[in-house]
């Protein structure tokens, strides 16, 4: 006879879980009995929503699924941003919450809440169990959904009597799941390829735009051989930064609202788009009907309900992208010829390069370059939202892919510093840079916490400038310059760094950049970076919301 | 726009219907009627859905749809033959001496039964299309309808095909 909450831990390992992030409570006692002496290491945040965060940057990091737990009521409520965050960007985590008692259910017991109702737009799936008989099965089949297919966040929702209940744990379960509603297609279709293929032979001016799913199904070497093969130039999204090395001559960088002008121009005039692992969204297109307007568009996605969701597509490819790419290079015959529109996208990135003014004052894009060449693309680098991040994008030169952690699709300020924490358990032995705004870093501030008391050696870069930059940067361009409540009071991050027992350095001029972030990057523990930046630096390009992505501001015009 | 009739087959388990049913207005489709109940294959569940749109969104509806790992199979049934009807119940105004005749009468050119009979009203019965549920409701308003239940559309197709679980 074993307990619920045995039952649950060994599944877990059974999985392959070393390592979870959580929070207790009452009704999860019994789970944390179970932990006291397990194999799993058990890291304790300062708040579930960072236990989120960093479970999902663990599984961004590795690739494979991170888990969090927490307690019922506000326990499993405070999950929910990180959850939320997870799901828009498809990440694969698996979260456990405890639940009141079966008998008290539905009757508003002290501490619950019903997060299986409350996450149900928000998981991929999820499972309120019933009975500990049930749950071997529940925790394999969940671990399945939330990776396979198009990844996402699954939750499980663990009554308390379930982890105490005593059962006969001999129901043998079949290491390959099979449920008749969930059964993704990995291969496309061979007569959709070759379709694909027949118009990239007839293309005169063809562009790849690569997104996050390239990332999640690791086909960044197949898609790189298949840009060098047909010679076609890559955009990607936020999401698929790092798919491409920053510094291959096919790559264009970022496309969308704060997107390269040359990717922005690219897509317009492209008469072939070849979108891998994407979803359209509206930070990317702009406004939608002009959005690549003389493209044939072919569509490569493992989720069905993405394919014509946003735009109207000519080829649509079911499948994963590893596994269509790798078919694709094998069909590929003949490709065409498109030097003159090399040539083009040549010129513009001569003509447009990414600027900002260099005039040695403490600039964000600075800081960012010098620590892209400090780093020669070694190392994971995570942001919070806002300035930070679009800086980060467009300025770090990623080389390779998982080395670019952010929350793209829900756009979550304070996912950065939990996040750089799973990330840390994911690839221990690599540089974890948290690239921050003093906004960001201040919504969750406490896991500096949880940094100090595991010696996580995760460096905290906080872009200081005193507002939420990107809201102040909407107010100065769309709103009259009327910075309605995004000036934020000067913040002594050194002192409360050092109040946790972490170093930390305050930057004020351009000339202590390099040798702050190298102290920083020799420190074996945390540290925390405080750079007082230009208060109102933008970030440019930008494309305002609702307009054609070549109608871009803050830039050179043509 | 146009009515589409979708016939889906999912996993009869707790929370699918809110599955189902909050897919649809998280993304703003619109249902014009709902009916689920049990089907000849045990642990699954039938709904019928009824949801206004162009083909863009009807495709749309059902790939979200199938991504529902509780759904097994959606089938349009809007293009193919099919048989559809609707189940109505209707309390109707029916002194004995004055309208009660004409009201008889009416239910039965619609083949609809008396189910229950009151001393000022009687209750009808009647199964059909909705276009036929519409009319009898039309003609009945003039004698005062107090109260009217309506399941929502059920259908089938005709002949040997099936929407089954082909997985
Ligand atoms: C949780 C959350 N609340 C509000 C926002 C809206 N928002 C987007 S960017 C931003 C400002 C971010 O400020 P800061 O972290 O200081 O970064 P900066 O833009 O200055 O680099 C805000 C408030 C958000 N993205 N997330």
């Amino acid at each position: 006879m074993k307990t619920g909450a045995k039952i649950l831990i060994e599944a877990l390992q059974r999985e392959g879980v070393d390592t979870i992030f959580g929070y207790p409570g009452g009704v999860v006692l019994p789970i944390y009995d179970e932990l006291y002496d397990s194999s799993i290491r058990h890291i304790l945040v300062r708040h579930e929503q960072a236990a989120a965060h960093a479970a999902d940057g663990f599984a961004r990091a590795s690739g494979r699924v991170g888990v969090c737990l927490a307690t019922s009521g506000p326990g499993a409520c405070n999950l929910v941003t990180g959850i939320a965050t997870a799901y828009m960007d498809s990440i694969p985590i698996v979260a456990v919450t405890g639940q009141v008692p079966t008998s008290l259910l539905g009757n508003d017991a002290f501490q619950e809440s019903d997060i299986t109702g409350i996450t149900l737009p928000i998981t991929k799936y999820n499972y309120l169990v019933k009975a500990a008989s049930d749950l071997r099965r529940v925790v394999h089949e969940a671990f399945y959904i939330a990776g396979t297919g198009r990844p996402g966040p699954v939750l499980i929702d663990l009554p308390k009597d379930v982890s105490t209940d005593q059962v006969q744990d001999t129901t043998s379960i079949s290491e390959t799941v099979s449920l008749r509603g969930y059964q993704p297609t990995y291969h496309g279709h061979i007569r959709q390829i070759d379709r694909a293929l027949d118009l990239i032979a007839g293309a005169e001016r063809p562009l790849i735009y690569a997104g996050g799913g390239v990332i999640h199904s690791n086909a960044s070497a197949e898609l790189v051989a298949f840009a060098e093969r047909i010679m076609v130039p890559v955009t990607t999204t936020l999401m698929g930064l790092g798919a491409i090395p920053g510094d291959h001559p096919l790559n264009l960088g970022m496309l969308g609202m704060h997107g390269t002008q040359y990717a922005n121009y690219a897509v317009t005039e492209c008469d072939l788009l070849l979108a891998i692992g994407v979803r359209f969204d509206d930070r990317v297109t702009g406004k939608v009907a002009t959005f690549a307007p003389n493209a044939k568009i072919v569509h490569i996605d493992i989720d069905p309900a993405e394919i014509g969701k946003n735009k109207k597509v000519d080829v649509p490819i079911v499948g994963d992208v590893k596994a269509v790419l790798h078919v694709m290079n094998d069909r590929l015959k003949k490709t065409g010829r498109w030097e003159p529109w090399l040539g083009r996208i040549r010129a513009w990135k001569e003509k447009y390069p990414l600027r900002y003014q260099d005039d040695g004052r403490l600039r964000p894009q600075h800081i960012i370059r010098e620590l892209s060449a400090l780093l020669k693309g070694e190392g994971i680098i995570v942001s919070e939202v806002g300035q930070n991040q679009m800086w980060t994008a467009l300025h770090y030169t990623f080389k390779k892919p998982r080395s670019w952690i952010t929350s793209g699709g829900l756009g979550t300020m304070g996912y950065g510093f939990p996040a750089a924490i799973g990330v840390h358990f994911a690839r221990p032995s690599e540089p974890v840079i948290d690239i921050a705004g003093d906004g960001s870093f201040q919504m969750n501030i406490q896991e500096l916490g949880t940094v100090a008391q595991y010696r996580i050696p995760v460096k905290a870069m906080i872009l200081n400038n005193m507002y939420l930059g990107m809201v102040r940067q909407w107010q100065e361009l769309f709103y009259d310059r009327r910075y309605s409540y995004t000036e934020l009071p000067p913040v002594d991050f050194v002192k409360i760094a050092n109040a946790y027992g972490i170093d930390g350095i305050r930057v004020d001029s351009r000339d202590d950049v390099a040798s702050a972030l190298k102290a920083a990057l020799d420190t074996d523990g945390p540290f925390v970076l405080d750079f007082r930046i230009e208060r109102e630096e933008n970030v440019f390009p930008m494309v305002p919301a609702g307009a054609a992505l070549n109608e871009m501001i803050g830039v050179r015009q043509p | 726009m146009k009515a589409h009739t979708l016939s889906v087959l999912v996993e009869n388990r707790a929370g699918v219907l809110s599955r189902v049913a909050g897919m649809f207005s998280r993304r703003g489709f619109n249902i014009e009627s709902l009916a689920v109940g049990t089907c000849e294959e045990p642990n699954m569940s039938r709904i019928t859905i009824v949801v206004l749109g162009d083909d863009a969104q009807i495709e749309q509806v059902m790939k979200q749809l199938n991504k529902l790992i509780d759904v097994i199979k959606v089938s349009d049934l809007t293009y193919r033959e099919s048989v559809e009807r609707e189940l109505a119940m209707i309390k109707v105004t029916a002194e004995p001496g004055t309208s009660r005749a004409e009201v008889m009468q009416i239910a039965d050119i619609f083949r609809a039964q008396i189910i229950d009979v009151g001393s000022k009203s009687v209750v009808l019965q009647v199964a059909g299309d909705t276009k036929k549920i519409d009319a009898l409701e039309n003609l009945l308003r003039q004698y005062g309808i107090k109260e009217l239940v309506r399941t929502g559309k059920i259908a089938i197709l005709r002949g040997a095909k099936t929407v089954k679980s082909s997985k």
